[in-house]
């Protein structure tokens, strides 16, 4: 079962709502809570990076048996050093910004530590696709 | 309809309902379905939150309280009396007369639900500090059962420690053996407000057996006690008061009554919808850093319960009255306190899945495609004409086979136009939903 959701850049007060029906789906199919969580947990960050940081994404979930896999397009200005974006901690964001409790990185980490795979594409100047997958069993 | 090892406090009198349709709307589980005119419930997914008796308009489901005459069947017949039930009453009304009223009703000894809050509050204190966070109240049974069912990665965060009407029960348990009174001589019973109070007494969750031996309908014994001082019926029997009460515990069943009390950051929501939302976000990891919430699921908590008839914000503030002319401490706090973490802990609850499509997960996958491709078919409305709360819900009863696409009143319409069916048919579907002879009125 393939499921789409479109997410805007900048519309804060929609994000989460992919996330929130992608739960929805997983509960009504009695998957595992304990990896419902984990797909929301990833799913939440990577749908905030876009509405953060992108102009415009897609997000595509597919629903097996087996599992959910998930695949995060957007249109953006893309991630240029993937390898430090990786690290935990690490966050473009001012000092200053960060004080404030903003910029905090775009959570990379969490989403692989949730992932039972988790793969980034990304070219500057054109977006970033993320490749999620989270098995069910 | 599937049967339940669980104790169910709602039944809907079949020959009462008239298949109106009203609590197919506000369940808050999609639980209620309309067939052959009337309601039914689907009694894995209720919680017993009581919002279809509260809209019901014809009175056609009846609370499976507890027959009154049985308390006569000890010698010793406690009633353990919420806050609430004062508040029900006008202000003129003194409470040693409602006191003697209880004891002409047949009570040897009457006591507040809420004694042992003080207690529990220390309690809860404690607990916060190694639970997982935010810990949400066990106060109200009928979030814990909507949790159990509707959000059942939250379980965990539910408060592992039981609710001041058990352990009141049990300190008085207690009391009673110390007096050297007998298992069957002596009754505890419990005045409810609240339906799911009921189904939480007969079911509890968390691997505990309750010591109440009865539940009594708060509507019902309100009646009863309020005729009788309209009657002024003559006072002759004696009944032992334990009044003991500080303000904290009449203001525990109010909304912010429990949280005001807990350190760190706290929170106090009423209302079935507002929990919901709440839920939804909080299940969503959306939330951080509460270390507390205070979850009710009436509107002004239990002021507004199902079963408490007065106006709720009016017996809300009768409850805030009183509080503010009684001490905020009673004599029996440090008597609790001695065995109250002896018996205060219950065992973790577990969720209770609420299977909407299939237990085999291929299954329900096809199931809910197949339901998907029949939503785009239908309009959307949630007109409730095919006898389910919504066109999602009709379109999972009939993947489920409990439905047909021409229950949707406006595709049996084009089917007829079409020539598809014919117009007895189309009778014959809307009389197979909303009752036969229904519709066979003079006008």
């Amino acid at each position: 079962m393939l499921l789409e959701y479109k997410v805007e850049g900048g519309d804060f007060t929609q994000a989460g709502y992919a996330s929130s029906q992608i739960k929805k789906t997983l509960k009504q199919l009695n998957v595992d809570p304990a990896v419902i969580k984990r797909v929301v947990i990833a799913l939440y960050e990577a749908e905030v990076n876009i509405v953060a940081h992108a102009y415009r994404g897609v997000i595509y979930a597919q629903v097996e048996g087996s599992g959910i896999k998930l695949r995060l397009e957007d249109e953006g200005p893309g991630i240029p050093d993937i390898e430090r974006a990786m690290t935990p901690g690490f966050s473009t964001a001012s000092q200053q910004v960060r004080e404030m409790g903003f910029g905090a990185g775009m959570g990379l980490p969490n989403i692989s530590d949730n992932a039972d795979s988790f793969k980034i594409e990304s070219s500057v100047g054109k977006g970033t696709t993320l490749y999620i997958e989270i098995k069910f069993r | 309809m599937s049967q339940t090892t669980y104790n169910r406090a709602l039944e809907i009198m079949g020959d009462v309902c008239i298949g109106c349709s009203h609590c197919m709307k506000v369940c808050p589980t999609e639980a209620l379905r309309v067939s052959q005119g009337k309601a039914k419930i689907h009694v894995d997914w209720c919680i017993d939150c009581g919002e279809c008796y509260r809209i019901c308009p014809n009175r056609a489901i009846r609370v499976m309280d507890d027959d009154f005459k049985q308390i006569f069947n000890y010698k010793h017949r406690v009633l353990l009396v919420p806050s609430v039930f004062f508040a029900q009453f006008d202000d003129s009304i003194p409470r040693d007369k409602i006191y003697n009223i209880i004891g002409e009703l047949g009570f040897t000894e009457v006591c507040a639900v809420e004694q042992s809050v003080d207690t529990l509050i220390d309690e809860v204190n404690e607990y916060i500090k190694r639970a997982p966070l935010p810990v949400i109240s066990s106060f109200c049974p009928a979030v814990i059962r909507l949790i159990q069912v509707r959000f059942p990665s939250l379980v965990d965060h539910i408060m592992s420690l039981l609710p001041p009407i058990e352990i009141t029960a049990q300190y008085y348990k207690r009391k009673f053996a110390k007096e050297g009174i007998k298992e069957g001589e002596f009754g505890i019973f419990y005045l409810t407000p609240c339906i799911a109070k009921i189904a939480s007494v007969k079911s509890p969750v968390g691997g505990y057996t309750s010591p109440i031996h009865g539940v009594i309908n708060m509507d019902f014994f309100y009646n009863k006690v309020y005729l009788a001082h309209k009657q002024k019926i003559p006072i002759t029997r004696q009944i032992k008061i334990n009044g003991e009460l500080s303000s904290k515990g009449v203001l525990y069943p109010t909304t912010g009554g429990e949280s005001m009390h807990i350190k760190g950051k706290t929170l106090a929501i009423d209302g079935m919808d507002n929990v919901i939302d709440f839920l939804e976000i909080l299940e969503n990891e959306e939330i951080e850093g509460f270390d507390f919430l205070e979850l009710r699921a009436c509107d002004e908590s239990c002021a507004g319960g199902i079963l408490s008839h007065r106006n709720r914000f009016l017996t809300a503030e009768s409850m805030k009255k009183y509080a503010s002319i009684i001490p905020d401490t009673h004599k029996l706090i440090s008597d609790y306190k001695k065995y109250c973490s002896a018996v205060v802990h219950m065992d973790k609850i577990e969720p209770r899945s609420m299977v909407k499509y299939d237990r085999d997960i291929d299954a329900a996958i096809k199931k809910m495609e197949g339901a998907r491709e029949l939503r785009r078919l239908f309009p959307g409305i949630d007109c409730g004409a095919c006898g389910a709360p919504s066109c999602e819900a009709l379109a999972e009863d009939i993947v489920k086979g409990q439905a047909e696409i021409s229950s949707c009143i406006f595709l049996r319409t084009l089917y007829e136009k079409r020539g598809e069916i014919s117009l007895e048919e189309a009778v014959k579907i809307m009389e197979n939903i909303w009752g036969k002879s229904r519709f066979d009125k003079k006008i």
